[in-house]
């Protein structure tokens, strides 16, 4: 009986890194670098703030959900270490949608304060630093991933 | 774009191009290059309204747009002994005696007559027929042919071209209809004029062609200068742009408080301004004066930009001692002085201060640029700007040249702070890179020499206007278009607005500003949207509704925005009607968001401005909103709601802003009606909001006549469309946070679909890189607009502050008013983005921080009490005057309304009223003497010191004025002399005067025409008309006037004493 539970976990945490390493991780770092692309051609001046946001916007949710969908399959799994370390991120954003400027559509950036010094330093330090978590729990999940088979 | 028919916008622009594309370009289409009159507009608007108008103009970015630079005149430097021929030969000419009296009159717009008629004759040689099929205009240029003649119409004066000719290279713009004849050629040897290299004695030698020439040149120039004086006014920006306030002319006296004034002839120092790092050590130049060297050779060695050691250091002393004499504050009793706070002026080289920009038009927190950002912030002081750019000004010098001369890495304008290395290279004080000096700059139309590129208006002047070509256009030049929205509803129509606008539109109509192609159209909603066809034909204006508010159209294409002058006796008609049409209505929703669709559709082809009037919360349709103000929890800084509540709103703002639309609010409304997010509409939109709280014109006469005069002046004051603004500042600084209203477009770069006279933006700034190896730095802000006569202008300041290495020197140059002012705009930031109680407390950190700063890095005795540098000393009383003030005060007697209004202002008006609206003047009126006044145009004019704004000062048997900018108040003491009421008030009694009393009848006694002049000299500083209230004990008012008294206490705040004891609290802890 335990074994074959043992069996179902690692194949249940198998398929979660699987599905991670074949959709998520590499989408979401890309986001994360399309993010920080998007706010240094804001600071150099090649795009409108409205065309970027509007750009930037719709990814916003997406990126969120996924992480979240993440968690919540590392949470089937019972993944606790894998999940704990996501939990801050997931937090931060649950907050920082909850903080959003009033606005209509989906999404976090609104074009009028977008350009202010803080705020765009703000944003693209927050790129940076979900780029290199992502990257790293990318390589950590693929370590994981070999580690289970090769075990199993 | 640049077809061979040279019909563009303007016959000037070729010229920009005709080095580079000689092939294209007929040579004689660059006539014209150096007109500095407005004599041109006129050509250009035949252009303009001409047939085949630019339909394929290629999309240029605003700025970006980089009109290419020709790089001839690198190869055609001369060897420096002829340069200095050339360059003594032109100062020979030109005797250093006749030159200010030239130079003074800064009229550009007049001496070159021959501009105009450049222009005409290229016309002529185009299309035969054009130049006659001009309309006849008033410009001396074109009415007076003969004097125009002379210069132009070349084949009368072939000396005087001959004196300006240089083989080769790029003819100056006298020799243009000639240059056909001369086919480029290398260059072969000196110019004409200058002869093989003489020795400097040659000044005195017999005179060559041209300095026969020229004396008579310049005599004509003066005598048309004079003669035409009367006219040239029309010429000058002012009269051509219509709304401009103070249009005097040239030759009379300026009044002495009009601190733009600037004597601009005597003011500058015939030597390059400009600065040079590179300038060789010992460069003789340091305390330079301007006729000192008249040696051409000479005239590349300036004075070393930067920080006046030497010559100032004399003055600097005391200067530097009074600055930075520390203050206890809580001894100084009466630290206020009894003149108005004049502006710090910045540690420069006194013929650079000379030309740097004035205060009230450009202005910086720090008058000393800490090097580092370490330094900045152990100052805790703020880095950043304050701007009024688009500022009435009586006397702008106007440059039409075929080239704009700017860095070709930075763009920046030519200024008066580059340093000239050689006569053909400058060198760019932002961004440090070496720029040739295009062919035509060496041509100077003030003075008709050649070779004298630092002594042109635009390296003269911190402030200059350039007409622009074509290259600076998105698109042909947006005709004016004014739409007017009214709300008609129930409640509306109750408060009787519609009369008041109705009347004063009818009465200002004549003077919107704009020409021939003003567009006009109006639109009135409740729960519908009314539009009125005012077609040509029609006996009467036609009404059409569109109810579906849903999803608004616009109901017909055409006649909806029709020609001004065309329709008048339609619009005329309309308006008269109009507060007649809707006074049954039971309607009482109101549909404001749609109508502003509709509004926005109607506009977007042409872009232009919007004026809304709103009475009530919208309830209908896109952007309705619902109350949410709890006036039981006005108090709770927590729940009160400065966020817009929809962004739609703001949504709308910014497709405005798109489409060149801006959109001013007029919000007369008794109940609460959410300007936190209506006010998005004007805000990101570059719009204006104006609030009359209780609007009603039987039951609030004081806000009837308000309205009256704020829009009179909305409506006639001077407008920019399409407008863009940048601001540059040197290597090493860059902008942090902009404030104002407009929608930032890019790091620099403001987008400003309308821009008017009255309003101010502020720049917080940052050191990104230390400015070592830096003596000064330098901020240029760029306006490029679209007047109301359809001309694209660019307004550039530029200012140049020094650079300083230590923290006493930072505090030297504080300007305390700009502190404050920026802070104010930053704490409005604050509130809204944190809580209002957050930017409070920012506040009064501001003034801890940098008082402890101060006291612990500064001083090197530490004093009992609290110590603040001279130049601080006024700092805790602005922060608690802003404490108290509307924005940011607690308690409960300020309504949300009133306090977003006030943030509004507070982030849109200029520095000046800022100050007013924060820290009134107050004045005791009823003794006014003669003793220290002003003399303007025969009128004495008094002068009362200034007084503290407490109580304490305040006597019953006196009369005081306070004067807060938009408004003012004359308190009467209750034992006030029975002359001063009698004899200035008009009435027998203290009893006997009016509660709601707004005027000072005028009286024929002294103590009448005394306080009469000074009430309206107050008056006529500000472009706006603030209101006199007449107050006395039992007045409603009086509380408005004692809210003013910041030095006292009030329920829920600390009086200015008990604040200083807050501060030395927390300074010292």
């Amino acid at each position: 009986m335990g074994y074959w539970e043992g069996i179902l976990c690692e194949g249940d945490e198998a398929l979660a890194q699987g599905a991670q390493r074949s959709c998520g991780c590499p989408w979401i770092p890309e986001s994360a670098q399309g993010q920080i692309i998007a706010f240094d051609e804001l600071k150099t001046d090649y795009k409108n703030p409205i065309d970027q946001c509007n750009t930037l916007n719709p990814l916003v949710l997406p990126e969120y959900l996924i992480h979240a969908f993440f968690c919540v399959m590392f949470l089937c799994a019972a993944e606790w270490l894998t999940l704990g370390l996501n939990m801050p991120l997931l937090a931060y954003h649950i907050w920082r949608y909850m903080s959003r400027p009033v606005m209509s559509g989906p999404g976090l950036y609104d074009p009028t304060t977008i350009m202010n010094a803080d705020i765009l330093a703000y944003c693209q330090k927050e790129g940076w630093c979900k780029l290199a978590f992502y990257l790293l729990s990318f390589f950590y999940y693929l370590y994981g991933m070999i580690y289970v088979l090769v075990s199993s | 774009m640049h077809s061979p028919d040279g019909q563009g916008y303007s016959p000037a622009v070729p010229g920009s191009y005709s080095h580079q594309m000689p092939a294209k370009v007929p040579p004689h289409q660059s006539s014209g290059q150096y007109s500095y009159s407005g004599s041109q507009n006129v050509s250009q608007l035949n252009n303009f309204q001409g047939p085949g108008q630019t339909l394929n103009r290629p999309p240029v970015a605003a700025f970006s747009g980089s009109p290419v630079q020709q790089p001839g005149p690198a190869a055609q430097v001369l060897p420096p002994a002829l340069q200095n021929s050339a360059a003594v030969s032109g100062a020979g000419s030109f005797p250093p005696g006749a030159s200010p009296p030239v130079l003074s009159n800064w009229q550009y717009s007049q001496t070159p007559v021959s501009q105009p008629l450049g222009a005409q004759t290229s016309h002529l040689a185009h299309v035969p027929g054009t130049g006659s099929a001009q309309p006849p205009s008033s410009l001396p240029g074109s009415t007076n042919p003969a004097g125009s003649y002379q210069y132009a119409a070349s084949p009368g004066a072939p000396p005087l071209q001959n004196s300006y000719m240089k083989p080769g290279s790029a003819p100056p713009p006298v020799t243009q209809p000639l240059t056909p004849l001369h086919p480029p050629r290398p260059p072969l040897g000196p110019p004409p004029v200058g002869g093989p290299p003489r020795p400097p004695a040659a000044v005195a030698g017999p005179p060559s062609a041209q300095s026969v020439l020229k004396p008579a040149v310049n005599q004509e120039g003066d005598a048309r200068s004079a003669a035409s004086d009367g006219s040239v006014v029309q010429n000058s920006y002012d009269a051509i742009e219509g709304g401009g306030l103070m249009a005097t002319p040239h030759h009379s006296p300026a009044a002495p408080n009009l601190k733009v004034n600037r004597s601009v002839g005597y003011s500058y120092p015939a030597l390059p301004p400009g600065y040079q790092h590179t300038s060789p050590p010992g460069a003789p130049g340091m305390n330079a004066s301007a006729l000192q060297y008249p040696d051409g050779s000479k005239h590349f060695h300036q004075p070393a930009l930067g920080p006046n050691h030497l010559t100032a250091s004399m003055a600097g002393l005391s200067l530097q001692q009074e600055g930075l004499r520390p203050v206890n504050l809580l001894q100084e009793r009466n630290i206020l002085p009894t003149t108005l706070l004049k502006a710090p002026v910045p540690n420069l080289h006194e013929d650079i201060q000379k030309l740097n920009c004035n205060p009230e038009l450009f202005r910086c927190t720090l008058t000393n640029i800490p090097q580092t950002q370490a330094l900045l912030n152990k100052a805790k002081l703020p880095l950043g700007l304050l701007l009024h750019p688009f500022k009435d000004l009586s006397q702008l010098p106007v440059v039409t040249s075929s080239i704009i001369v700017r860095c070709r890495s930075c763009r920046t304008y030519i200024n008066p702070f580059v340093s000239f290395l050689d006569q053909r290279r400058w060198k760019c004080n932002l961004c440090y890179r070496v720029n040739d000096v295009p062919e035509e700059f060496l041509y100077n139309p003030v003075t008709r020499v050649y070779g004298e590129p630092h002594k042109r208006p635009e390296v003269q002047n911190a402030t200059i206007e350039f007409m622009a070509p074509s290259e600076y256009m998105l698109r042909p030049p947006q005709p004016p278009v004014y739409l007017f929205v009214f709300d008609v509803s129930h409640n509306a129509i109750e408060t009787g607005y519609l009369n008041t606008v109705c009347q004063t539109l009818l009465d200002n109509l004549d003077s919107l500003p704009g020409n021939t192609r003003t567009k006009i159209g109006f639109i009135t909603f409740d729960s519908t949207i009314h539009f009125y066809s005012l077609q040509e034909g029609l006996s009467q204006p036609q009404m059409l509704i569109v109810s579906d508010i849903e999803d608004v159209f616009i109901p017909m294409p055409e006649n909806l925005l029709v020609n001004l002058n065309e329709n008048k006796e339609l619009i005329q008609d309309l308006l008269k009607t109009l507060p007649q049409m809707f006074t049954k209505s039971l309607e009482t929703q109101s549909a404001l968001g749609p109508a502003l669709q509709a509004a926005f559709k109607l506009m977007s082809p042409t872009g232009g401005r919007v004026t809304v009037f709103q009475t009530q919360l919208p309830s209908l349709g896109m952007g309705a909103l619902k109350s949410r103000e709890e006036p039981n929890q006005r108090a709770a800084a927590k729940d009160i709601h400065l966020t817009p509540s929809t962004d739609f709103y703001k949504k709308l703002a910014l497709d405005c802003s798109g489409q060149q639309v801006a959109v001013d609010l007029f919000l007369l409304s008794g109940q609460y009606s959410d300007l936190a997010s209506l006010g998005c509409i004007s805000r990101y939109s570059a719009g204006s909001v104006y609030y009359y709280q209780s609007y009603h014109h039987k039951h609030n006469p004081v806000q009837v006549e308000k309205l009256q005069k704020e829009l009179k002046r909305y409506l006639t004051r001077k407008i920019g469309f399409e407008a863009v603004m940048r601001i540059r500042c040197t290597k090493g600084l860059s902008i942090h946070t902009f404030h104002g209203n407009f929608f930032v477009r890019s790091t620099d770069l403001l987008s400003l679909p309308n821009v008017n006279p009255d309003a101010g933006y502020a720049v917080q700034m940052s050191v990104e890189e230390s400015l070592t190896d830096m003596q000064v730095v330098s901020f240029q802000s760029a306006l490029l607009y679209t007047s109301s006569k359809g001309e694209r202008r660019i307004r550039v300041h530029t200012m140049c502050l020094p650079v300083v290495t230590n923290l006493s020197e930072v505090y030297l140059g504080a300007d305390v008013q700009a502190i404050t002012g920026l802070l104010a705009n930053m704490a409005v930031d604050r509130s809204v983005s944190a809580t209002l109680s957050d930017a409070r407390d920012a506040l009064v950190n501001a003034v801890i921080d940098s008082l402890a700063a101060y006291r612990s890095s500064v001083l090197s005795i530490q004093q009992p009490g609290l110590t603040a540098p001279f130049s601080l000393r006024l700092f805790p009383l602005y922060i608690l005057a802003l404490l108290k003030q509307k924005a940011f005060q607690t308690g409960t007697n300020t309504r949300l309304d009133e306090r977003i209004f006030t943030m509004c202002q507070v982030k849109n008006q200029p520095l000046v009223y800022l100050m007013l609206m924060t820290h009134p003047s107050l004045y005791r009126v009823d003794t006014l003497t003669d003793e220290g006044a002003l003399n303007i145009n025969d009128r004495t004019i008094p002068q009362p010191p200034l007084l503290q704004l407490s109580v304490e000062k305040l006597s019953r048997d006196g009369a005081y004025l306070m004067d807060a900018g938009s408004v003012m108040f004359l308190w009467i003491g209750k034992n006030c002399g029975q002359g001063f009421i009698s004899q200035v008030l008009g009435v027998p009694n203290y009893g006997s005067i009016p509660l709601n009393m707004t005027h000072l009848p005028e009286l024929e006694t002294a103590e009448s025409i005394r306080t009469r002049t000074f009430v309206s000299w107050l008056r006529e500083q500000r472009p706006f008309f603030p209101i006199l209230y007449i107050i006395k004990d039992e007045s409603p008012l009086k509380s408005s006037f004692l809210q003013n008294m910041i030095e006292d206490r009030t329920e829920s705040a600390l009086s200015y004493y008990e604040f200083l004891l807050h501060i030395q609290q927390q300074v010292n802890k």
